[in-house]
């Protein structure tokens, strides 16, 4: 059942990629872009986005528990070490580079580019190094 | 330069939003993409694989969908250098899963539960795109 619910989501989250033009990189470059052919459509998808997750998020929240799980597993840390700025700022590189952050890019796979193509792979490549890292070094820690 | 779509984006952004709505409303998570991808390699730490699974076949499957929908086909401009796209998509990928969270994790799910550590690593991320645009394309002029 929660495998059906999950299609569903995704589906409808890649059609707002799609709808809102973030699944073209050309719109992402552009916003970045402010000394050049600046695009400004990204603030109003990022601002559609968490106008109708903030309150949407604390309707859900006052129901007390989702649906499909005895309770609410929210990101627990609030503290700022050195991963979230290091991860953000590589992160951020590559978005600058090709335009492209996951869920655009995941979307993107049955349009064909061979951009796309060679980024997916990299990307899950890059995804499986951090977390083999993270626990390798979790490990080394607790060691 | 491509055009300026206040509404369509607009919108697209509300479906986005919804669908992280929803997410919380079933499963209890934030939709956040990267650690959704990023867990479908092993290893396997929980029982949540068929989920993220599916989530990613309905993203995968969205243009498909929006073309039997509105009979056109996503239009799009991607860079066609193969090494220069494979190493955005490692630094995208690796960045992503070490800061725990990329546009949507940070970006969206992040901003709209006021997380200080979103906020600190969406200005982190905006900022190093900003910077590497202009570097890419007004400084090397790429």
């Amino acid at each position: 059942m929660s495998f059906v619910v999950n299609v569903a989501l995704g589906l409808l989250f890649g059609i707002g990629l799609v709808v809102s033009g973030m699944a073209d990189p050309a719109k992402v470059l552009n916003f970045l872009d402010l000394f050049g052919t600046w695009d400004p459509s990204l603030a109003f998808v990022m601002s559609g986005a968490v106008l109708v997750a903030f309150i949407g998020y604390r309707l859900v929240w006052a129901r007390g528990r989702p649906v499909a799980s005895g309770g609410f597993h929210l990101p627990a840390r609030n503290d700022i070490d050195t991963r979230v700025i290091v991860g953000p700022a590589i992160f951020g590189i590559g978005w600058g580079l090709g335009g492209f952050c996951p869920g655009p890019a995941l979307t993107s796979l049955g349009l064909g580019a061979a951009g796309t193509l060679a980024f997916v792979p990299a990307m899950m490549l890059g995804m499986w190094a951090a977390r083999l890292l993270a626990e390798a070094r979790a490990q080394a820690r607790s060691a | 330069m491509t055009e300026f779509t206040p509404f369509a984006s607009l919108a697209g952004g509300m479906l986005i939003g919804l669908s992280a709505v929803l997410m919380m409303f079933w499963e209890g998570r934030v939709a956040g993409i990267s650690g959704i991808a990023g867990r479908l390699l092993p290893p396997y730490r929980d029982k949540a694989l068929p989920s993220r699974l599916g989530f990613v076949i309905g993203l995968v499957a969205a243009p498909a969908v929006m073309m039997v929908l509105t009979g056109s086909a996503a239009e799009q401009t991607v860079s066609s250098s193969i090494p220069l796209m494979a190493a955005a998509g490692l630094l995208v990928g690796f960045g992503s899963i070490w800061g725990n969270g990329c546009t949507s994790g940070h970006g969206v799910c992040g901003l709209s539960r006021l997380s200080t550590r979103s906020f600190v690593a969406t200005g982190i991320f905006m900022f190093t795109a900003f910077v590497t645009l202009f570097l890419a394309r007004h400084v090397m002029g790429g």
